[in-house]
């Protein structure tokens, strides 16, 4: 097997694994049983759409990938704690 | 072998180390029982699946000849942020009671989270 035919592999191998990480995600996102499950599986899609963001800009080659995921790790950081506050506190800015 | 061969092998292998790390923290996220056993699961997707998928990205960038060492950015960002947000939400969970409350402590009264100001009105 040549490089590059190894590398549109392992390029595909990456992309599905991403993509089952979401459903899989989506699913515990639904079943959930607590609030800090849902919040949970939120965080973790966030990283898995960045992964997938990264894996897409190798695989076209392209360098403007870089700060679409710099922003989505930003919005979903933020997010996170946005939605964590709430639930403690009742408010998010107080 | 020359160098651009090598290096789109070690961005495939990379690349595959990112996804068996993806792989297993979301079934861990999906299988495990307790909503503290949980958290600790998604973490691997957070550090070492993204790290080795941005270091791939980065050693292709490198065997393109165009390198950049952006994705350190994104690498040192979700470093700094994931204990934060996982933080957050083990907080979520003590409040709510879906985890066993952890012992007192021996020193103070009450563990800081658990603590109620007397000033402040009680909000609901």
């Amino acid at each position: 097997m040549t490089a590059p035919d190894f590398l549109s592999l392992s390029l595909t191998i990456v992309f599905v694994s991403l993509v089952i990480g979401q459903i899989l995600s989506m699913v515990r996102l639904v079943l959930g049983p607590t609030s800090g499950d849902r919040i949970l599986a939120l965080d973790t899609m966030v990283i898995n759409a960045i992964g997938l963001v990264v894996v897409l800009g190798i695989s076209q080659g392209a360098q403007i990938y870089f700060e679409v995921s710099l922003l989505i790790a930003m919005l979903g950081f933020v997010s996170t704690v946005a939605l964590a506050r709430f639930i403690l506190r009742g408010d998010i800015i107080e | 072998m020359s160098g651009e061969i090598i290096g789109t092998y070690a961005t495939a292998i990379f690349l595959l180390i990112g996804a068996g790390f993806v792989a297993v923290g979301v079934i861990g996220l999906l299988k495990f029982n307790d909503p503290m056993t949980r958290l600790h699961a998604p973490t691997k997707v957070g550090t070492v699946g993204i790290g080795a998928l941005l270091l791939a990205s980065i050693i292709h960038s490198y065997t393109l000849g165009e390198t950049s060492y952006h994705e350190l950015l994104i690498m040192a960002f979700l470093f700094v942020t994931a204990p934060i947000s996982a933080n957050f939400i083990a907080k979520v969970n003590i409040h709510l009671g879906t985890c066993e409350t952890p012992p007192k402590p021996e020193i103070d009264d009450n563990w800081a989270t658990l603590e109620t100001p007397d000033e402040e009105p009680v909000k609901n």
